[in-house]
């Protein structure tokens, strides 16, 4: 029976990248499931956490809701899988969800050479460092010889790598596994900063008992644009995940709410809003969805604007400013191609 | 009549592959090597189908990119312009580091506490008792979460730590990791190193004449002060001798951290502090049931020759219960250093946390990562039991 043993090591080793089997209809297997199986992050104020109920809630939880609401016509048939910065793409790319919407930033590598589409952007982030005031430090360029507190697994520790030698400054830095630890390891001060995208501090910050005793440093070292993303080789699926974005975007821009949206579908002169809640034209079936696919979406969990405000905006906690994800027509970023 | 009721045997039949005693046993190992490379192949051809339906080759190229990330602690130069490998190097040598260190704190502590444990003294020996079962029966995860966060919350940050130093200029404690004097090395140290090196198989040399000299005379020398001496003495000397080339090399306060020195980062504390606890358990219960299976004859019959107990010990129930305590401390060793993968739950960068971890999620190469992570392992344990079995042989009964 030694024998066995060595097979069943490699079968273990195997059936992790195995399972894959990365079938083309994600749509159909969807539809025929009944549930999106959709990643987001393991708790992170206002872009996912779960609430008191045990409800899943934020940003990104949303955008998941908003697809399951146009693919399934139920915001709520959705199974979500928290992962951590280095489990998200294994989840991925071996089929275990179908969509991931954990604040992941879009770049070259990640697109080409790990095989993902990206929808889109549904926030323009950039890396930011949060010290204690206590510290008396003003800027990120004082920070050298610092002990400084990284999630690992995300772009974050290469632009931090990046910014530190760019400057001639040296670090040390604590690799943690998710936002909890690092909180945790930033209070104790075992390290001075913590680092991450600049939304991910405002939320940390959020739920710090002395929030004020914490500054979030002027620089902002690099791009992090946002956004959710699907395997390569789904080209539909991806459409859909995009359409459903830029939906919402649309919907922001035309004034379309989750309150007003029956009533623009019936009554609205805008041809392209008419389009857009499916009252003419057959868009929706192109992508294989009800031609109300955004309509249901929208009275499911609002426009880009209203997500943004329930979770992100000055009224929460988070209290993040529109700042770059404002919609083009207010001076902002957020651009969507045109229905049509 | 001398033939007739043995079958001949060239009347073979297939039933006999089943049947017959003769054929059965190579009947079913070659039926169980077929299922086994049956397997084997298709979760071969599975993975290979699902690379390619991912589009995805299989190559080690990716170990020669730069790596772009740092690590906190290391052992050999490297910063985040150095390939992966060297990132896979640093954190297989941390792996090996904190494995090792564990290791011998782990013996230590389990000896002890499992002759403890057969004290005659009730309180002592129950004591031990709650310590073996109650830390061996809390999984280890948390026990290193629980002793990190210990240490992260008990020891002064780096500023008060400044104010409270351990030893003043020299040895400070904090949340962040140990500092005490490094050693700086100017041109001559070779010469020292060496004369230590020397003296170190010098000792082994003396030991071994002494030990011949006792059993042609029966003389007994002091043979641990002899050994410290020739350890120290020439050593000494040559340091003097060479015009002190190895010098020490202080913490001073730095803005944030503790500047210069050797740093022991708190993650390596506390993994080894926990996996040393953890495992020392598994160790006293081997040691405890090592003297238990010798019978109590043994020591009666060296009392009655006049030898101490100490000696009586060392001389007669060790030698003999280390035939039955090294087999099972081979494996707690693997153990050991298998356990250390859980190195990253408190940010120690080991060989999971860097190939395992961020190479393979900076390069998304699970299958190359995940193969060469579980090769590496595999070849880390199979030679700590290769050495540990030669130990074995050499302290085995041996048929005269």
């Amino acid at each position: 029976m030694k024998k066995m043993i060595l097979p069943v090591a490699l079968g273990a080793a195997f059936a992790a990248t195995a399972l894959s089997a990365a079938s083309a209809g994600t749509l159909e297997d969807v539809k025929e499931r009944g549930k999106l199986r959709c990643a987001v992050s393991t708790g992170l104020a206002g872009f996912s956490y779960t609430d008191e109920n045990g409800k899943w809630q934020g940003f990104d939880v949303d955008y998941c809701r908003a697809v399951a609401a146009a693919v399934l016509g139920d915001p709520d048939a959705v199974d979500f899988s928290p992962t951590t910065g280095k489990t998200r793409f294994t989840a991925l790319a071996s089929g275990e969800v179908d969509i991931l919407s954990r604040n992941t930033t879009w770049t070259f590598s990640r697109d080409a050479d790990l095989k993902f589409t990206f929808l889109g952007v549904s926030y323009y982030d950039g890396q930011g460092f949060m010290v204690k005031k206590s510290l008396g430090v003003a800027s990120a360029k004082e920070l050298d010889g610092a002990t400084v507190c990284i999630q690992t697994g995300t772009t974050t520790e290469l632009n931090l790598s990046d910014y530190f030698s760019a400057n001639n400054m040296s670090y040390e830095p604590l690799s943690i596994e998710t936002n909890t630890e690092g909180r945790a390891n930033y209070l104790a001060d075992a390290c001075d900063v913590y680092t991450t995208d600049a939304s991910g501090l405002a939320a940390s910050r959020a739920t710090f008992e002395n929030a004020d005793d914490h500054i979030v440093l002027p620089e902002i070292i690099s791009k992090e644009p946002l956004g959710p993303l699907v395997r390569h080789g789904d080209d539909q699926w991806a459409d859909i995940g995009r359409w459903v974005l830029n939906a919402m975007k649309i919907a922001e821009e035309k004034g379309i709410t989750a309150a007003n949206a029956d009533d623009q579908a019936a009554n609205s002169k805008d041809p392209e809003v008419k389009r857009l809640l499916g009252s003419s034209g057959e868009m929706g079936a192109s992508l294989g969805l009800g031609n109300d696919f955004a309509l249901v979406a929208i009275k499911a969990v609002g426009n880009y604007g209203e997500m943004f405000e329930r979770h992100l905006g000055t009224q929460t906690k988070v209290n993040l400013a529109r700042g770059l994800n404002a919609t083009w027509t207010e001076g902002g970023l957020q651009y969507a191609p045109p229905f049509r | 009549m001398s033939t007739s009721t043995v079958p001949a045997d060239n009347s073979f039949q297939l039933s006999q592959l089943w049947r017959d005693a003769r054929y059965r046993s190579y009947t079913i190992q070659i039926i169980a090597l077929i299922v086994a490379l049956s397997v084997v192949m298709m979760l071969i051809g599975n993975a290979v189908e699902n690379l390619e339906a991912l589009g995805k080759d299989f190559n080690f190229g990716f170990l020669y990119e730069p790596a772009g990330y740092d690590i906190g602690q290391m052992l050999v130069e490297y910063s985040s312009a150095s390939g992966h490998w060297k990132a896979a190097l640093v954190g297989l040598l941390n792996t090996l580091l904190v494995a090792f260190l564990a290791c011998v704190t782990a013996t230590i502590i389990g000896v002890f506490v499992g002759v403890l444990r057969l004290s005659n003294n009730w309180v002592v020996s129950r004591l031990m008792a709650v310590y073996i079962e109650g830390v061996r029966n809390v999984p280890l995860l948390l026990q290193i979460l629980a002793w990190y966060a210990v240490f992260i919350h008990v020891f002064p940050t780096p500023k008060q730590a400044v104010k409270a130093p351990v030893i003043e200029g020299a040895v400070y404690a904090t949340n962040r990791g140990f500092y005490v004097p490094g050693l700086t090395f100017d041109g001559g140290y070779q010469i020292v190193v060496a004369v230590l090196l020397a003296s170190i198989g010098g000792i082994f040399v003396f030991r071994r004449w002494a030990r011949q000299r006792q059993e042609a005379t029966g003389q007994i020398l002091p043979v641990g002060y002899i050994s410290l001496g020739i350890l120290i003495v020439p050593a000494v000397l040559a340091y003097f001798a060479s015009g002190m080339p190895i010098g020490l090399d202080y913490p001073v306060a730095g803005r944030f951290n503790l500047k210069g020195g050797l740093k022991v980062g708190t993650p390596l504390i506390a993994l080894w502090f926990a996996l040393s606890i953890y495992s020392a358990a598994f160790v006293a219960e081997i040691v405890r049931a090592g003297i238990m299976a010798i019978s109590k004859g043994q020591t009666e019959a060296a009392y009655a020759l006049g030898l101490r107990p100490q000696r009586t010990m060392s001389l007669v129930v060790l030698p003999q219960s280390l035939r039955i305590i090294i087999p099972p401390m081979i494996s707690n060793y693997l153990n050991i250093t298998k356990n250390s993968s859980l190195a990253i739950a408190v940010g120690y960068m080991d060989l999971t946390g860097t190939l395992g971890g961020i190479t393979l999620n900076q390069t998304g190469r699970e299958m190359e990562c995940m193969l060469l992570l579980m090769a590496t392992y595999l070849l880390i344990s199979l030679s700590i039991s290769a050495v540990m079995n030669f130990y074995n042989e050499s302290v085995k009964l041996k048929g005269r």
